[in-house]
């Protein structure tokens, strides 16, 4: 079996498996102020020590993982501004930001800044740009924006849930939204992280936990599974995942690599294949053993065809293009036989096709 | 060199230990199948997915409810905000005329704070009392829930004195006025039986860590027939029926399932258990404390549960801090950090200085016989140092 659907979720790295099950036995609960509270609560803070040392600098709201994040950082940012928001944002941006104005991509996925600067001009305004596509890997951005919504008064709310454990996350945000099993972590936990001096209010009211800023009882466990894995470096995948785009390029002269012109995670390769649907290549491929996706986790098994893609400008192609992100754990055996299993699959398939 | 003992744990309505079985079923999802329970696309989310709706199914079980009317969330904190702004915000996007809102002085903060969140968006709260016994006033509650009345929301068993309110006279009420009727089941699911047809609940919100399962994890149960509509907290990719987007944590989820089907199993075998050791406690610590009174005890409670008020004028804070080897608290854990005395104890009538010299005690699956009799040792022995100064 080979795994590269890493964008859906990564596998737990050891050090966050270990930290997990060790904090299963960890009875207290962080609020409590008994001695077992207090030890739940040292592992809770050190958590977000660490997350803030890592992201920051900035203060650490723990929530049940990016979705969340990113529902409360606009919930909480968005009060009295207009809403900007990226073309290519995930759907728990979009859908916490109804009625907004989008950013429009330019055809490799990137934001386009002088768009964004004519829209900054109408007022005060939340922008919401992700760090890296979840389907593409395309970076945004980032800093730039950030300098442009500084200088218009806007905030910037950043979901870096694809970007953040894989390599640098830009600064210059108001807010930044991560998940931890994007990264090696558990299930169960992400954080937005706020900077100084930013206050939100609670999407989710309750018994005055983070500050007031998110009620119920921590997810300890997945929390401290979060802060072993973000304390790993990075692996380093672009090798890897660019020897594989040359291999099917030389196979597949008819192959296009969405945002291959745009500087992308190291991890993400967009794979389009004319003429042959999405969903039929990951079902062959998953017969295969090779574990991929035609796009968003979420949205899998949905047959709407992607709004990122669909951004772009791809047209046709944005129904034949699957994803394939690379575990922190990807070998180059893992890439080979991916390239085999793309090969026969594209023989087979591709003789189908008009 | 010996291994520093533990603390005796008698905090079981704060957090409860994870039973090992709950932690042998997690897992493998933690060390063998890692996927996206949404990967349906390939064998590995497939998988995934069939482990998280086995584990719906359990918990379903344990009240009565069907699979599908279970929605996922991060807990109980979140399945009460969902319950309650969820039917509110629905109503509200349908045009509904109900604004009434109906619930307890001495519901957990959550409740309370979605209710005065609401009152802000246009609703009417009515926030009743309760009887020095904790039990609602059901003819107040009757006089209160009317045609105007979108909710009904009751907790079943309180977190901090452990009373367990008489679900379906309450629901059988509100289902009269035509009103939903919500019940934060946290502290009840699996010590107490829970079945939505019998309480006519058309939501009921859950908590795995209440019931030796996983921090970071519980449900709400959301009524299909008639079905109950509710508007989500937040959206995005549209899991659970768009009612909860995000990436469900299939180790957490698995361990709510397992957490589950032990306790429909051997709660009520538990419970009898648990009252024993309770009972054994109480007259340990009453034979050394002459005057220690137990709060609203002519209420049915919870078999775990005792809410005890120290004569002698002593702050129970200062009882806990002279007893590190015991823990225990003085209310609820997500205010135990706060200087008031607890909100539940003044609704019931107790003075300042009587809600001061209180203490919950939280005794589980886990109690044994020697944990409570050191315990009442070490607590009286405590209260006797505090009250010489």
């Amino acid at each position: 079996m080979i795994y590269l659907d890493a964008n859906a979720t990564e596998p737990l790295r050891p050090e966050a498996r270990a930290a997990a099950i060790a904090a299963m036995d960890c009875l207290g609960n962080p609020s409590s102020v008994h001695g077992e509270g207090r030890a739940a609560r040292r592992l809770l803070e050190a958590a977000r020590t660490t997350l803030a040392k890592r992201f920051g600098p900035g203060e650490v709201v723990f929530t049940s993982g990016g979705t969340e994040a990113n529902a409360l950082a606009i919930h909480g940012l968005s009060s009295g501004r207009r809403m900007l928001v990226g073309a290519t944002e995930h759907l728990a941006v979009l859908a916490a930001a109804p009625g907004a104005q989008p950013i429009p991509v330019d055809g490799q996925g990137r934001a386009a800044l002088d768009a964004l600067e004519a829209l900054l001009r109408d007022g005060p305004a939340l922008v919401c740009l992700m760090a890296a596509n979840n389907e593409t890997g395309v970076l945004h951005p980032i800093t730039e924006a950030a300098a442009l919504c500084r200088a218009a008064g806007a905030r910037l709310h950043v979901d870096a849930v694809q970007a953040a454990g894989r390599g640098p996350v830009p600064g210059g945000w108001d807010s930044l939204a991560v998940s931890g099993h994007k990264f090696g972590g558990a299930k169960g936990a992400g954080a937005l992280v706020l900077r100084p001096g930013i206050e939100i209010g609670a999407l989710i009211a309750g018994g005055g936990q983070e500050r007031g800023r998110r009620g119920g009882t921590e997810a300890l466990p997945a929390i401290v599974a979060m802060a072993a894995a973000v304390t790993c470096a990075p692996a380093a995948l672009t090798a890897l995942r660019d020897q594989m785009e040359q291999r099917l390029r030389d196979l597949a002269p008819e192959l296009v690599i969405v945002g291959e012109g745009a500087p992308r995670l190291g991890n993400t390769s967009c794979l389009a294949l004319p003429g042959v649907a999405a969903e039929t290549q990951v079902i062959a491929l998953d017969l295969a053993g090779v574990r991929v996706s035609a796009g968003a986790a979420c949205s899998s098994g949905k047959v709407a065809r992607s709004h990122v893609l669909v951004a772009m400008g791809l047209g046709e192609l944005a129904g034949s293009a699957i994803r394939v992100s690379l575990p922190w754990n990807a070998t180059a055996a893992d890439i080979e036989g991916f390239v085999d299993a793309w090969a026969a699959m594209r023989a087979r398939l591709s003789r189908r096709g008009p | 060199m010996p291994e520093k003992k533990r603390p005796i744990y008698l905090d079981n309505h704060a957090t409860t230990p994870v039973d090992p079985r709950v932690l042998a079923a997690m897992r493998p999802w933690w060390e063998e199948n890692f996927a996206n329970p949404g990967s349906v696309e390939h064998a590995m989310g497939r998988a995934a997915e069939a482990a998280v709706e086995q584990a719906r199914a359990e918990l379903a079980e344990l009240i009565g409810a069907e699979a599908r009317e279970m929605v996922l969330t991060s807990g109980a904190t979140e399945a009460n905000n969902l319950a309650i702004k969820g039917a509110a915000r629905f109503s509200v996007s349908q045009d509904g005329s109900r604004k009434r809102i109906v619930t307890l002085a001495t519901e957990h903060k959550c409740v309370l704070e979605s209710v005065r969140d609401l009152a802000a968006e246009g609703f009417e709260p009515v926030i009743l009392g309760v009887g020095a016994d904790g039990l609602v006033d059901l003819d107040a509650l009757r006089a209160a829930v009317d045609e105007r009345t979108l909710l009904v929301s009751v907790m079943a068993v309180n977190n901090e004195i452990g009373v367990i309110q008489d679900l379906a006279a309450i629901g059988a009420m509100a289902k009269a006025a035509g009103a939903l009727f919500h019940t934060d089941a946290a502290q009840a699911a699996g010590r107490v039986p829970i079945d939505v047809e019998e309480i006519q609940a058309d939501l009921v919100s859950l908590s795995g860590h209440k019931m030796y399962g996983p921090k970071g994890i519980g449900a709400l149960y959301v009524r299909r027939r008639p079905r109950v509509r509710l508007a989500p907290l937040f959206s995005g990719g549209g899991q659970e029926r768009g009612l909860r987007s995000g990436t469900l944590p299939t180790p957490l989820v698995v361990g709510l399932g397992e957490a589950a089907r032990i306790a429909g199993g051997e709660g009520m075998l538990d419970a009898g258990r648990i009252a024993g050791q309770r009972q054994r406690f109480l007259d340990a610590l009453g034979a050394r404390i002459p005057g220690l009174v137990v709060n609203a005890a002519t209420a049915p409670r919870v078999a775990g549960n005792l809410s005890l008020t120290f004569p002698g004028g002593v702050s129970a804070q200062a009882v806990m801090e002279a007893a590190p080897g015991v823990c225990v608290s003085t209310g609820s854990a997500c205010s135990s950090a706060a200087i008031e005395p607890s909100y539940v104890l003044r609704a019931m009538g107790l003075d300042e200085t009587r809600a001061r010299a209180s203490l919950r005690l939280g005794f589980g699956r886990f109690t044994s016989p020697q944990d409570v009799d050191r315990a009442a040792v070490m607590l009286a022995e405590a209260w006797s140092r505090v009250r010489e100064g």
